[in-house]
């Protein structure tokens, strides 16, 4: 894996979805290895999110096709919900996806979100550090509807809300309060002429609203048409950007650090209920420990801590 | 009280038979055996390579040349399809549509090479573009710019071939599809209305020529086996078409509103079991489009008994044929005025179907018309749920399909014993027909080539209209790839929306539940939720049976990669590998399953991925799917198989018995 080996992915990633117990002893050495090996920064992590029909799929699309020539490799997680009803889940639409289907630079990987209800898969988070080994860029795609945000940004560097013109849920988002989580904003389908311009200005004026964290740089508002290739380039600069002023800063590897943090005591809560976490101490005391023991990797560290709530509750049973 | 018709029997509609294969020559026999036995006009099928825009030789049309319809790759083929056909009394239709204008064009060029003033053609360019996203899945440009070629097409035919119905706009495969009457109506009437805009907008046509534009647009219809239904549509669209015209275009002249339609009847409903009672379903949805003299067909072709089996010979082709002559010369329905005026129950009915579907097309024209309601799945959306609806109710028995679901007893079925009992396309056709474009492409002037090219590619940049540079590329030897390239390098391609995602899956029936039960028991054997990539490979566009696999498969608890169509091997094959799926099922309608299919296991090999199973389905005639079988295919579906609950149990038995860990 750590030699980019793009043959080596597809079963790793499998590997790490995998929930019978020897296979995840196996998986969990390796994403230990990976994590400790990994260079920073390594991967530009990107995540792409906003409401249904706001077009992700073809801007993806787009930026594959801004990408490629330019000759850098692209690896997408699209997570899709599944049905409460049936487990099951159509994934993607991966249709619209197309410009790589027989290029090995490309990369897509579906994931249900499985029982993570408007959330991301579980295993987003070990497929995003597989395949950050082997590609230049990873995006993780995933349907916005308000509450997987805080999770997808605690994954990326950067993170890319896509709105269309004229829609009420950019407005739903500003109301939501989420407004300080996105880098980007990207107004998509600027074709359709003045409301987007409209949008993007409603956004402009919203963006310096929010509560954002003083560290953060503010967050950019680009115009795209993914028919029309408008904007494209413009959208991966203001990326790029982004990535760049984090790093200048320093910030990124906060970022990252705080982002471990987050999928680490989620995942926690995912297999143990609060209740189980609580049988660590409470919760500030919980992230100190987290942050300070740097020579486990998360994933390491996320088998120890599980092992220790596990013993409480015997005991305690 | 009905009066025989004063001046005698009407002049019946004209008789059609969808057909082409293998070669332009073969067609053309074909074609000439058909009008001797009493046909009256042609109705050419392409090839998916032809309808697709690309030549017979690109690596995408492999297994697929002459397999649905005729190789047209330039104007000599278009030559040998009419060979002694005298255009000027022939009524021509062409089921083309992307790529229409360039048919048109080489069909003109062909009259004029042969002396044929262009102004004397008649006929159809089907030219629908929207139900090739919604239905069929020829399209390959995105729908503004497909709009734009429909309204060239259009505007160029309203003076230089006056005759000439240059859209045919098309309900019959949303009817397919799974749309209702009242969908199907409603998404016709938008989609006429989007062309008729479309038109109207543009510098070049001023707007006393509208009512004449008006004039020209024709529609075809699908006919289905409720057909005392069909005779309440066909009135309430030939209403409906007379008022939406009036008012939103103000058109005076009650001829030029006139809703003209031709049909194909009902394939959907054609089944493989018992194949011989399609002959009375085909009779009876003929008569759906016949029967009330208001809403009578112009044309009409009917399918052959035997199409779910595979493709049907010359001999089952005239048996449809007869039934058109026979209702038409042998029966009294000519010598009628309209049956069912004053009819309570035949105008109450109308009058609902009419009420509802102003409804819905309301609907869809509030959210900015058939493009916009294309591009936002609105109507995709709609017809998976319909046909999603459909398919559950055939499984439950509320509707009765006989010798399907019901009355499935049966004596063996003297018409189809052997192997002799369908057509098979010559194999060496698809050779010969690429060694000819390579003889055609080295004896022709490839200065005037690329001259015709510059000037196309100008006159569509600059937005002049496409038909007088493609009349020009015909004539100078441009092929049917080449005049696509320069568009799909001006327009882009387009690939729809599938329409699966947004439909929320449903618990369904006890047997779902069950399957459901084995699917969520299988992720502990597997380790992670079953997985199955769902493909169409080839350049077949019908998605319909896919995507109900798909919504089925989700139903039953899987994870379902659905890709779409037009896929190639290599693309699903790696699509299998970084997805990680534990099993494969491939839809192929087109009969170039051999091919196709082969090659995807081929790959999947090569990739080391040879033990994931692989399950197909289409219309595979029982010999090839021996074939398949031994190449290595785990599972053949065909449309007998149309309980998809079985179906999803059958493939988990496939990936128990044989799947990665199995």
């Amino acid at each position: 894996m750590l030699h980019r080996d793009r043959e080596a992915v597809p079963e790793a990633l499998n590997l790490v979805d995998d929930r019978r117990p020897d296979r995840r002893a196996e998986a969990l050495e390796l994403l230990d290895t990976l994590e400790r090996e990994t260079p920073f920064p390594g991967a530009s992590r990107i995540g792409l999110t906003g409401a249904p029909g706001s077009g992700k799929s073809t801007l993806l699309d787009a930026l594959v096709r801004e990408l490629r020539p330019r000759g850098e490799t692209v690896a997408i997680v699209a997570v899709d919900p599944s049905s409460r009803k049936t487990g099951g889940a159509l994934l993607g639409d991966r249709i619209r996806v197309r410009s790589g289907a027989a290029d090995p630079g490309v990369f897509i990987r579906s994931l249900a979100a499985r029982d993570q209800l408007g959330g991301l898969a579980e295993s987003a988070w070990a497929a995003v550090a597989i395949l950050a080994t082997s590609f230049d860029r990873v995006f993780v795609e995933t349907v916005g509807v308000g509450q997987s945000e805080g999770e997808v940004a605690a994954l990326v560097d950067t993170l890319v809300y896509v709105g269309t013109p004229g829609a009420g849920d950019t407005l739903q988002f500003m109301k939501a309060g989420i407004l300080e989580l996105p880098d980007v904003f990207v107004v998509n389908k600027s074709d359709i002429g003045s409301a987007a311009a409209r949008t993007a200005s409603e956004l402009e004026s919203g963006v310096g609203l929010g509560e954002r964290n003083p560290s953060q740089p503010v967050a950019q508002v680009v115009l795209t048409s993914a028919r029309d290739g408008a904007g494209i380039a413009e959208l991966i600069a203001a990326v790029d950007a982004h990535r760049q002023q984090q790093l200048d800063s320093g910030t990124l590897r906060e970022r990252r650090q705080l982002g471990r943090e987050t999928q680490l005591l989620l995942a926690l809560e995912r297999r143990y209920g609060s209740f189980g976490i609580g049988k660590l101490g409470d919760p500030p005391a919980l992230r100190e420990r987290i942050r300070k023991d740097r020579r486990s990797s998360a994933f390491a560290l996320l088998a120890c801590l599980g092992r220790e709530i596990e013993d409480a509750l015997e005991k305690s049973s | 009280m009905s009066a025989p018709h004063p001046t005698g029997r009407d002049r019946p509609w004209v008789f059609r038979t969808y057909s082409g294969h293998s070669s332009a020559r073969a067609s053309n026999e074909l074609y000439r055996t058909n009008l001797a036995k009493g046909q009256t006009g042609l109705s050419v099928a392409f090839d998916l390579p032809t309808q697709t825009g690309y030549d017979s030789d690109h690596p995408l049309a492999r297994g697929e040349v002459g397999k649905v319809g005729v190789p047209i790759d330039h104007l000599d083929d278009m030559a040998a399809l009419f060979r002694d056909i005298p255009l000027d009394q022939m009524n021509t239709s062409m089921t083309i549509n992307a790529n229409a204008a360039w048919l048109l064009a080489l069909y003109v060029a062909t009259a004029e090479r042969a002396g044929v003033d262009a102004k004397l053609l008649q006929g159809t360019t089907q030219n629908d573009i929207v139900k090739e996203y919604l239905s069929r899945g020829t399209y390959i440009f995105p729908p503004e710019a497909s709009l734009r070629l429909i309204s060239d097409l259009v505007s160029y035919t309203v003076d230089a071939i006056p005759r000439w119905n240059p859209t045919n706009i098309c309900s019959y495969h949303l009817q397919e599809a799974g749309a209702t009457p009242v969908q199907e109506i409603a998404y016709a009437m938008a989609t006429a209305l989007a062309v008729i805009d479309a038109v109207r907008d543009r510098d070049d046509v001023p707007a006393e020529a509208i009512p004449k534009v008006v004039g020209r647009i024709s529609f075809f219809l699908n006919s289905g086996i409720r057909f005392v239904e069909e005779i309440c549509k066909g009135r309430a669209m030939a209403e409906l078409w007379d008022e939406l015209t009036q008012e939103r275009y103000g058109v005076e002249d009650p001829k030029l509103r006139r809703f003209r339609y031709g049909v194909q009847v009902n394939s959907l409903g054609l089944t493989e079991a018992q194949p011989e009672n399609n002959v009375i379903r085909i009779v009876l949805e003929a008569l759906g489009v016949t029967f009330s003299k208001k809403a009578r067909c112009r044309a009409l072709q009917l399918p052959a008994w035997n199409e779910a089996l595979g493709l049907p010979r010359p001999w089952d082709q005239q048996w449809s044929l007869r039934i058109q002559q026979i209702l038409a010369f042998e029966s009294d329905l000519l010598e009628y005025q309209d049956l069912f005026d004053g009819s309570h129950v035949v105008e109450a009915k109308t009058a609902e179907l009419k009420a509802d579907a102003r409804k819905e097309l309301d609907a869809v024209l509030a959210m900015g018309g058939a493009i916009a309601a294309t591009e936002n799945a609105y109507m995709k959306r709609c017809l998976v749920e319909s046909q999603t609806a459909r398919s559950r109710a055939i499984e439950s028995g509320d509707i009765s399909v006989v010798g399907v679901n019901t009355f499935t007893t049966t004596e063996a079925s003297p018409l189809t014993e052997g192997q002799r009992s369908i057509l098979k396309v010559d194999e060496s056709a698809e050779r010969e027909q690429i060694e000819q474009l390579v003889a055609f492409r080295n004896a022709r002037n490839a200065a005037d080539v690329e001259a015709a090219l510059t000037q196309l590619t100008d006159v569509v940049r600059n937005g002049g209209n496409v038909m007088p540079p493609s009349i020009r590329s015909a004539h100078a030897g441009v092929t049917t790839g080449e005049w696509a390239d320069v568009l799909r390098r001006l327009f882009g391609e387009y690939r729809a929306p599938t329409g699966v995602v947004a439909r929320e899956a449903e618990g369904g029936s006890e047997q779902t539940a069950a399957v459901r039960s084995r699917v969520h028991r299988l992720t502990d054997q597997l380790g992670r939720p079953l997985k199955i990539l769902v493909g169409k490979p080839g350049l077949d566009g019908h998605s319909n049976g896919a995507e109900q696999i798909a919504v089925k498969a989700r139903d039953v608890g899987m994870e379902v990669v659905y890709d779409g169509i037009r896929l190639s091997p290599e693309e699903i094959a790696s699509s299998a590998r970084d997805e990680g799926v534990h099993v494969v099922g491939l839809s192929i309608l087109s009969g170039s399953h051999g091919v196709l299919v082969i090659d995807v296991l081929d790959r999947l090999r090569k990739l080391g991925l040879g033990e994931i199973p692989v399950v197909v389905g289409g219309i595979i005639p029982e010999d090839d799917a021996d074939r398949l079988r031994v190449a290595g295919v785990r599972r053949v579906y065909t449309p007998k198989d149309f309980d998809l609950t079985s179906i999803m149990s059958d493939i988990v038995d496939v990936v128990e018995e044989y799947g990665p860990g199995a």
